[in-house]
């Protein structure tokens, strides 16, 4: 794992390190996925908070900013499978700025296992839960987000 | 600062088993802002709602937030608690901590300790959470379907039969559409006629029902609820409202060289003309490329022989301005053009013709009488070879990628049809496989096969001769005996491919409609919303949707207009008010938003601005229709500036949420 | 070339075709050539000049300009013409209040490039033939233009002018050779350790002066975010990484899909940051993962950000591609 060095993780420590992450799902598809892993009792870490949005494409790339701005480890979109989008065509353009947002912050160096766009129907409450269990699970390996924070931001 | 009231429900054990909620109502409580925080074993009771309202009322509170379940149960429950309170609705915001957290965690300090964060998260949107108002548009009550084929002729009538006004604009000068040129239907085969002219005439008899034939519209403003079109009626020559439809002046007409569109130019018909026997509405139209009168002013033998005096040759187009609550899209469809398929010899034969002039050969009414004979030397074909596919599921560029779905089941009725009226006719069918689902699809295929003795071969057609001798050799492959087949026809049937009809496309622009690559008008949602358009108050109806025959077509058209009449039987109609608005003040007017808005809900307008030293400048801003918005916040993203923000899930509300999460 | 421009800006005014010429104007040194409106014939026989030094595009000016009263002249090089097409094309300037003249071009000098060369001094310059001769206090010096280009010169994609009115000189061809994605991809293929390094080490140099921003031809909001106090993200000092991070990238993210690749944000930044390269990396991306597409190219193909196709490439997967293994 690139740049992690060893203290980072906290692996095997006390104290483990947790990352934040921070999931913007839209209302009709994914969130409701969300909610359905919570209705099936599909357990994924505490770590992921959602935010609630009508659509993925209401999703500014600065919101994705400010997150690791203000000390997210990680950020994931989720929406309505393509094809499939309550308003016709939103997730069509979010597709678009995502690739070219990730591949630009992969092309500064950031960590790209950090940043995520993923499909989530509303019955999809497995793939949610299990989703979300990989993301922690993979920016946790990657440990603290130290290229993209605003220092200041530090408590 | 905002008084911000905080209700965490217990939701029984299903959230305080895992939530720790009167540490969570503590902790909230202490964050700047928040005047009051309780808990409570169940907020959406109607003892749990009182709390909130007398909360409400007591410490006058501006904002709202409730720990609960997720959004999408009880949202609306709190949301009218407070409005009953005098709360603008849209500031209360839910904190979902039992789907999102309580159901999902066990470690009961964890789960606590994201509550308190969803529970932050919530405060600080709401801190930002504008009161908002749903605006309310009256509903014109009056619909517009345009289109007169089945697909318009069975919307209109329904939404006539609800007690609705309905206008038809149809191109042609009558109703009636492809179906009206059809012999016979599968998979019944009952004559076309015998079941569409009945409902014709029910429209032109239905006082609710205005025909506008030979009419386009022109223009279109306006949105759901209030659409304000312009109907372009061309001039016919004729005065709708004098002839009687006696038809003399269709047979006293000296032009008689004029190809007979109807019948698909198979024969010829006068200058003046009325369509076929049954047409609705039955008035004359002059075909002005055609009329001596018009073009030379040397004729008008019509004008002396018409007792009713309805010709007028001075007539010019007008045009008319109406008002609808709602559109319905019924343009239907026409097979294409197969000048791109030499290979067939249409055009080099006579006897090689569509399956839609078939039609025409075989109908009662048409140009043979109903005697099926070849359109070159008028005789009894005795092999008639049909070919399927042509110009469907092409990948080759010159057809159609998608399937016509129709065209395996006609072919099967014509099959059938020729067998059994003429028995010594040899029938092959040539296709790549035959496609029949739907009730009784199958049933139909399999008769022509088993008992009609139709010769289908799984195979392509690859060339059509013309021979000196008038047969057409068909060439052709044997996938299944690995053969060329060498076969001599009197008469070659190709299934052409449909595709929407031509005027559909500048339709789409007008209505602001979506199409996909192939023009057939876009749904709003392909599953769950087939007969709306992503354009609020524009519904589908028939193949202009998609290929249809004629079973699906009057469910689509019955459902486009169940669709119309929810629309038309409210008086209001309240609007999301979480839609897009722009600030003008930094909008820079580059189309970026309205490039990205499905819904057409954005248009530019030149306003005047204050500029430096006193001058007045014009620039270019974007507004948003807010009836039309649906608010999805593509157009936020879109927006370089940020002037274009959501109300609702505004920028500064979701970035105050990641804060929140993150800090 | 010069003289050419001049008479035809001057007959122009005269004939009242035009109000004003926008154009270049002497400096207190030669190279130090300015962006000016030229509002008489006087004006323009004392102080325009068209020399190897008229690096800078007059396109985005023209948002304000063309505002006024009457019809502007300007004149663009091939790669101006491409911002000025690109400025219609999002209605920023009114086609009609706009007169533009292409002007020849091939090739730009960047006099830090010449003073690198050991050339100082400079109080002339001609070219001719892809050499130019430069007049300096310690006498005549002679180098090639390939040798003292500015960097956006260097990865010119074409000599050919899109949406003039006329043109002087002789019209270009597209740069059949262009290699402008070269440097993109020799950083694509650095490990990612190394690229964050690479970009740590130039974007924390910047200074957040927002000359790049200011002379950007696709930053012409009326108000910029960054200069917006509502949007979040308003104008801070570059006080820690994040923040020179965060501007860059979003500075390059509102332009993709509009920016012409013209060059002038690394022309103009005072500490040499090779801004280029973000833009250009959207550039190819877009042009790897949505086709071809060159923005101010024609007025019709929607920008590859408001459009899309229902097979487009997954986030994850192109990030993965991303013009590497």
């Amino acid at each position: 794992m690139p740049m992690n060095s060893p203290e980072k993780n906290g692996v095997g420590k006390e104290e483990a390190f947790r990352p934040k992450i921070v999931a913007f799902c839209c209302n009709w598809c994914s969130y409701a996925g969300a909610d359905l892993a919570g209705t099936s009792r599909l357990s994924y870490p505490a770590e992921v908070k959602i935010i609630r949005v009508p659509c993925s494409c209401r999703v500014n790339p600065t919101f994705i900013l400010r997150a690791f701005g203000r000390g997210a480890d990680g950020v994931i979109l989720c929406g309505c499978h393509p094809g499939d989008c309550h308003y016709t065509t939103g997730n069509y353009y979010t597709r678009r700025r995502m690739t070219l947002l990730f591949s630009m912050l992969d092309y500064l160096g950031i960590e790209r296992e950090r940043t995520r766009v993923e499909w989530v129907s509303a019955a999809e409450g497995a793939k949610f839960a299990e989703t979300m269990r990989d993301f922690v699970a993979t920016v946790t390996a990657l440990g603290k987000n130290r290229r993209l924070e605003d220092l200041r931001c530090r408590n | 600062m905002q008084k911000i009231g905080v209700f965490v429900c217990h939701c029984g054990t299903n959230i305080a088993g895992t939530v720790d909620v009167a540490a969570v109502a503590e902790a909230l409580g202490k964050l700047p802002g928040v005047a009051v925080a309780a808990d409570y074993p169940y907020m959406c009771s109607e003892s749990g709602q009182k709390m909130i309202r007398d909360a409400i009322r007591e410490k006058e509170l501006g904002g709202v937030v409730i720990c609960s379940c997720s959004p999408r149960m009880h949202e609306a429950t709190f949301r009218k608690a407070a409005a009953a309170e005098g709360l603008n609705p849209y500031l209360v915001e839910i904190a979902n901590i039992r789907e999102q957290d309580s159901w999902i965690h066990r470690d009961r300090a964890e789960a606590t300790e994201k509550a308190i964060v969803l529970g932050k998260a919530a405060i600080e949107k709401v801190k930002r959470n504008a009161p908002l108002t749903a605006g309310e548009s009256p509903v014109v009550k009056r619909a517009l379907v345009i289109g007169g084929g089945i697909a318009g002729i069975q919307t209109a009538l329904d939404i006539a039969e609800a007690g609705f006004p309905v206008d038809i604009v149809e191109k042609e000068p009558t109703i009636g559409g492809k179906m009206a040129q059809l012999d016979k239907t599968f998979p019944t085969l009952d004559c076309a006629a015998c079941i569409l002219t009945p409902k014709m005439v029910e429209c032109a008899q239905n006082e609710k029902i205005r025909i506008f034939s030979y009419s386009e519209v022109s223009k279109v403003s306006g949105f759901v609820g209030n659409f304000r079109v312009t109907i372009r009626r061309k001039a016919r020559y004729v005065d709708e409202t004098k002839c009687t439809g006696c038809g003399e002046c269709t047979e006293k007409c000296p032009q008689k060289k004029v190809p007979n569109s109807f019948n698909l130019g198979l024969d010829n018909r006068r200058a003046i003309y009325i369509p076929f026997a049954q047409a609705v509405p039955k008035v004359a139209t002059i075909d002005a490329d055609w009329c001596n009168m018009l073009k030379n002013g040397k004729c008008g033998v019509c004008a002396k022989v018409c007792g009713a005096g309805a010709i007028d040759y001075k007539q010019k187009d007008t045009f008319i301005e109406e008002e609808y609550g709602a559109i319905v899209a019924a343009t239907g469809f026409r097979p294409i053009s197969l000048s791109r398929y030499e290979e067939y010899a249409y055009g080099l034969s006579r006897d090689v013709v569509t399956s839609l002039e078939l039609e025409r050969l075989m109908n009662a009414a048409g140009p043979t009488g109903g005697t099926l004979l070849r359109p070159s030397d008028g005789k009894h074909p005795h092999t008639v070879v049909f070919v399927q596919c042509v110009g469907s599921r092409c990948e080759d560029g010159k057809g159609k990628s998608y399937c016509s779905k129709i065209c395996c089941m006609y072919t099967a009725k014509h099959a059938m049809l020729i067998r059994e009226k003429y028995p010594d006719t040899e029938v092959y069918v040539f296709t790549i496989d035959v496609r029949t689902p739907g009730k009784n699809f199958d049933e139909f295929y399999r008769r022509a096969v088993e008992e009609y003795g139709v010769h289908y071969i799984k195979g392509m057609v690859g060339k059509v001769l013309p021979e000196p001798d008038g047969s057409l050799t068909v060439r052709a492959s044997d996938l299944i005996a690995n053969e060329q087949l060498k076969l001599s026809a009197d008469l070659v049937v190709l299934a052409a491919a449909v595709e929407p009809d031509p005027s559909a496309r500048p339709l789409a622009t007008l209505l602001t409609a979506s199409m996909d690559t192939n023009d057939f008008f876009t749904e709003a949602h392909p599953k769950l919303r087939p007969v709306e358009s992503p354009t609020a108050g524009v519904f589908l109806s028939g193949a202009c949707q998609g290929p249809k025959d004629i079973p699906e077509t009057v469910a689509q058209a019955g459902a486009a207009a169940a669709k119309v009449i929810g629309l038309l039987a409210k008086d209001k109609l309240v609007g999301n008010p979480c839609v897009a608005h722009s600030d003008e003040m930094l909008c820079n007017g580059c189309s970026s938003c309205e490039k990205v808005c499905p819904y057409g809900a954005i248009h530019y307008e030149e306003k005047e601005f204050r500029g430096p030293n006193r001058t007045v400048l014009k620039r270019r801003v974007a507004a948003v229709n807010a009836a039309v918005c649906q608010g999805c916040g593509a157009c936020t993203v879109a927006c370089p500036s940020g002037a274009m923000d959501l109300h609702g899930f505004s920028n500064s509300q979701i970035m105050a949420e990641v804060d929140a999460i993150c800090r | 070339m010069q003289e050419l421009m001049k008479a035809r800006a001057a007959a122009l005014l005269s004939e009242g075709k035009v109000n004003r010429v926008l154009g270049w104007a002497a400096g207190e040194f030669v190279y130090d050539v300015t962006p000016t409106v030229f509002e008489s014939r006087e004006e323009l026989e004392r102080d325009f000049v068209y020399s190897p030094f008229c690096g800078a595009n007059l396109s985005k000016y023209l948002v304000k300009e063309a505002r006024k009263e009457g019809k502007i002249l300007v004149f663009l090089k091939p790669c101006d013409s491409f911002s000025f097409a690109q400025l219609v094309k999002e209605h920023r300037i009114p086609r009609e209040k706009v007169y533009a003249v292409g002007v020849e071009c091939y090739g730009k000098t960047d006099a830090t490039a010449l003073r690198s060369l050991g050339i100082t001094g400079i109080v002339g310059a001609a070219e001719q033939y892809g050499a130019l001769t430069l007049n300096t206090l310690n006498g005549e010096r002679r180098v090639t233009v390939a040798e003292a280009m500015l960097e956006k010169c260097k990865s010119c994609k074409t000599k050919e002018h899109r949406l003039c009115d006329e043109l002087l000189g002789e019209e270009g061809e597209p740069v059949s050779d262009c290699s402008r994605f070269e440097e993109v991809e020799k950083v694509e293929a650095m490990t990612p350790e190394e690229r964050f390094a690479f970009f740590r080490g130039e974007l924390s140099r910047c200074i957040r002066c927002n000359a790049c921003r200011d002379v950007c031809p696709a930053c012409t909001c009326e108000t910029c975010v960054f200069d917006n106090p509502a949007s979040g993200i308003a104008q801070k000092a570059a006080a820690d990484p994040f923040e020179e991070n965060l501007y860059h990238i979003i500075r390059a993210f509102h332009v993709a899909g509009r920016c012409t690749d013209c060059g002038e944000c690394t022309r103009v930044c005072p500490q040499r940051i090779p801004l280029h390269l973000l833009n250009r990396k959207f550039i190819k991306d877009i042009n790897e993962f949505y086709g071809p597409y060159q923005a101010g190219d024609d007025p019709e193909t929607p920008s590859p950000l408001t459009d899309w196709k229902p097979d487009d490439v997954e986030p994850g997967s192109a990030v993965r591609k991303g013009g590497r293994a």
